[in-house]
């Protein structure tokens, strides 16, 4: 058994490490966080040329084919540095969605483009309140035309495409929806930036009118390559969320060691000492049952949905966890605009919604647990 | 990142899957599998007995305490040869729990500090299961400080004489043996004055009453001493060394990987699926689900996180401290999962009578016994400074009582 990464993949992620830690420093972070820039765009070129981007991309399609667990690695890094890009809505979501269902010519359109950072796409999934489901999607798509809003739309203002979720039925079924691939480029769009808790990744609201779009996957297939998709992108997000809960940990363990009251380093309080080794429990959990689901993709078993959903719900409460006790331990200066902390708390609740809430993903886990059992 | 056993890890797996296919108890077998903390008895036969036989029987094969040199009784197996046999053993390992303190903390004590010759002697029988051993370590004045323990040896001739107490000692009313950490000089600071003995249970002095605990059950005992004569040479370590030495078997103790812990969640996920509450079916409600799914991945990242304990230990690395997560997670969850079951069922929950209760009182003998497993082998509390300090690197507690004699120290909270 080698319940592990690889000493290559290994390597890769002290690479991606070092390289963030260089380029993605929190005052560079901060240029996105105070409304400077929509995102970090020398940081996500920097990304292409380091071939960050494409690394779970097929080498026939401009990527360096090495895998997702490779992506994994890369993905814990982006949320240990809090990334400002939009990595997530771009090589979890858009890329994976091309990589499921695309037609050859749709990849090698937008595979190269996402892998030399060229460009920056996204899923078009929510209208609003509720979780993933089809009868949630009320855009229509007739003849490959869209009417329809979607919000909010992860990185929407910046993405120069989107994969979108259509209504091409009315029976009350999953095959009522069908995905569509829109160039956000070419007219027949509107797009307005939405102020949102996590400033440093991007939300808009999409106005689809009369928009021409082309299918991508047969029709009435989008329900079951979005739920593909949400998986996959479970389990990267989940390690966005353990390097995320890494650092919020780190970040506490220093100031408890430096900062001194009472005439002792407040790290020798037991109640301190004890909220930071909660924070080290459930992020190891997180980490392990990710572990789990990265394994799970990266050999594409059969244990892929119920291992997504385990590394979703358990890495988004470790993330939330670690954030707001990060906060706690620094005291009144965690609530600072001026420390870092806030940043992290931002993104963790902020990633606690993107792919559907913690209900949704308990459900799914409860279903697909059953599921195996009855089998 | 693979699941696959190396070909020598499989042709390992293979041998010792034959061996236990050809020779467990598999009468038993269904009894074991059901049973979980709090219930593990046998209906119709000794538990005890069962237990002995079952380990005399892979003592006589090689199979009994795979890492410990072949001299001692053992098999010289690698660690992760340890773990494949514990995964393979499955339900019957349950046995092996009547023989967890000798085999888990007294043999690996016994082996760093025993004489060569007492080590050939006292070794095997102890792996065998012939010989039951216990570990007095903690009494009434001194839990989670255990080097506050005032249990006297004197030197006389060439014996020591121990007067005193010890309690919480699992499983003395049926050792053979033990090992016994003592004060021997009460004239300096608390963890300088101890020493480690081993001693034989029938000595005359040695008096076991057991006590009955909070779940009716009486695992464990409190053991008296009067004037109770140990040879010099059943030492362990130096005179004033017992610190350090107990420390061994507390590391030891905490290091219990890959056995699994257990939840309770299986149970409970099991249970749910079955039950039907007022308004339908517990597993279509709402609030059931987010409490099953809250607990499925713990169970599941304590289940991970021992695999990766495992890979570790399979490239030859040594897992540390981190493992204390096992018993901290579980042992606060299985409480939790058993009072949660136990609302599922309303009034029927008080029952816990195995004959007329839900599920055989499974849920109700859980809940009583698990109060224990968040104090046994170090509290909750002790598993976060333990965390908190050697993982994490953050400073140790004020310790008031660490440069004072031992005899200076107040023993009482008030006046």
């Amino acid at each position: 058994m080698n319940f592990d990464f690889s000493d290559d993949q290994k390597q890769l992620r002290d690479q991606a490490c070092k390289f963030l830690t260089e380029k993605c420093s929190p005052k560079a972070v901060r240029v996105v966080l105070d409304g400077k820039a929509p995102y970090d765009k020398e940081l996500w070129m920097g990304l292409a040329e380091m071939g960050f981007l494409g690394v779970a991309i097929p080498e026939e399609f401009g990527g360096a084919g090495a895998g997702h667990l490779e992506l994994c690695v890369i993905a814990e890094e982006m949320g240990r540095a809090n990334a400002p890009v939009p990595f997530s809505s771009t090589v979890y979501l858009a890329a994976e969605a091309l990589l499921i269902a695309g037609s050859d010519a749709q990849k090698k359109k937008w595979l190269p483009a996402i892998a030399s950072g060229e460009a920056i796409g996204t899923l078009a999934l929510f209208e609003g309140k509720g979780n993933p489901s089809p009868k949630n999607v009320k855009l229509t798509a007739a003849n490959g035309v869209l009417n329809g809003v979607k919000k909010p739309v992860a990185d929407g203002a910046i993405a120069d495409f989107a994969v979108v979720a259509a209504r091409t039925g009315s029976s009350g079924r999953d095959g009522d929806i069908s995905l569509f691939l829109v160039d956000l480029k070419a007219g027949g769009v509107e797009v307005k930036s939405l102020t949102n808790l996590d400033p440093t990744r991007g939300q808009a609201e999409i106005i689809f009118k009369d928009c021409k779009a082309e299918s991508l996957g047969a029709a009435g297939e989008g329900w079951s390559i979005l739920t593909q998709v949400l998986d996959r992108a479970a389990v990267l997000c989940a390690f966005e969320q353990v390097g995320g809960s890494d650092r919020a940990l780190e970040m506490g363990r220093d100031y408890a060691l430096d900062r001194i009251a009472f005439g002792r380093q407040i790290g020798s309080f037991q109640a301190v000492k004890h909220m930071l080794a909660d924070m080290y429990v459930s992020a190891t959990l997180a980490r392990s049952n990710s572990y789990y689901g990265a394994w799970a993709l990266s050999t594409n078993a059969s244990e892929l949905p119920e291992a997504a959903a385990a590394a979703r719900i358990s890495a988004t409460q470790a993330f939330q966890h670690c954030a707001k006790n990060n906060i706690q331990v620094h005291g009144g200066m965690g609530f600072t605009w001026e420390f870092d902390c806030h940043m992290y708390y931002r993104r963790a609740n902020a990633m606690a919604l993107g792919l559907g809430s913690l209900a949704y993903w308990e459900d799914q886990l409860i279903d697909r647990m059953r599921k195996k059992n009855a089998a | 990142m693979n699941f696959d056993d190396t070909p020598q890890e499989a042709e390992f797996r293979a041998t010792a899957r034959a061996w236990i296919g050809a020779n467990a108890p598999k009468q038993y077998e269904d009894e074991l599998r059901k049973s979980s903390l709090g219930r593990t008895q046998l209906k119709n036969a000794n538990i005890l007995e069962v237990a002995k036989t079952w380990q005399k029987k892979k003592a006589d094969a090689g199979w009994a305490c795979l890492h410990w040199p072949k001299e001692y009784g053992g098999r010289g197996s690698s660690p992760i040869e340890r773990v494949i046999w514990q995964q393979e053993e499955g339900a019957f390992g349950k046995l092996s729990h009547m023989f967890i303190i000798g085999h888990g903390m007294c043999g690996p004590t016994m082996m760093a500090f025993a004489r060569e010759e007492h080590k050939r002697t006292y070794l095997p029988p102890l792996a065998s299961g012939e010989k039951v051993w216990c570990q007095l370590f903690s009494e009434p004045a001194g839990g989670s400080d255990v080097a506050g323990l005032r249990t006297r040896a004197e030197k006389d001739g060439d014996d020591w004489v121990i007067n005193g107490q010890k309690t919480w000692t699992s499983g003395a009313h049926y050792s053979d043996y033990g090992i016994l950490l003592t004060r021997t000089d009460p004239d300096v600071p608390k963890h300088k004055g101890l020493t480690m003995f081993f001693l034989d249970m029938t000595s005359p002095g040695v008096e076991v009453r057991p006590i009955k605990q909070a779940s009716g059950a009486s695992d464990f005992n409190e053991v008296y001493f009067t004037d109770v004569r140990i040879p010099d040479h059943q030492r362990l370590g130096e005179v004033g060394d017992g610190w350090n030495v107990s420390l061994t078997t507390l590391m030891n103790e905490r290091m219990s990987i890959g056995a699994g812990v257990s939840t309770g969640f299986p149970e409970l996920f099991e249970y749910c699926a079955s039950l039907m509450l007022d308004d339908g079916p517990a597993i279509e409600d709402r609030a059931v689900r987010s409490k099953l799914a809250n607990w499925a991945v713990k169970a599941s990242g304590l289940r991970y996180t021992s695999m990766r304990a495992i890979s570790a230990l399979s490239k030859g690395e040594r897992p540390g401290p981190e493992n204390s997560i096992g018993k901290l997670v579980a042992g606060s969850m299985i409480q939790d999962v058993a009072t949660y079951a136990l609302d599922l069922q309303a009034a029927a929950g008080f029952v816990s009578d195995p004959d007329d209760a839900e599920l055989a009182g499974r849920f109700q003998a859980m809940l009583l016994r698990a109060p224990g497993t968040r104090v046994e082998g170090g509290t909750d509390e002790i598993m976060r400074n333990i965390i908190a300090e050697r993982v994490l690197g953050l400073p140790g507690d004020i310790r008031v009582d660490k440069d004072m004699p031992f005899n200076k120290i107040p023993t009482k909270g008030r006046g």
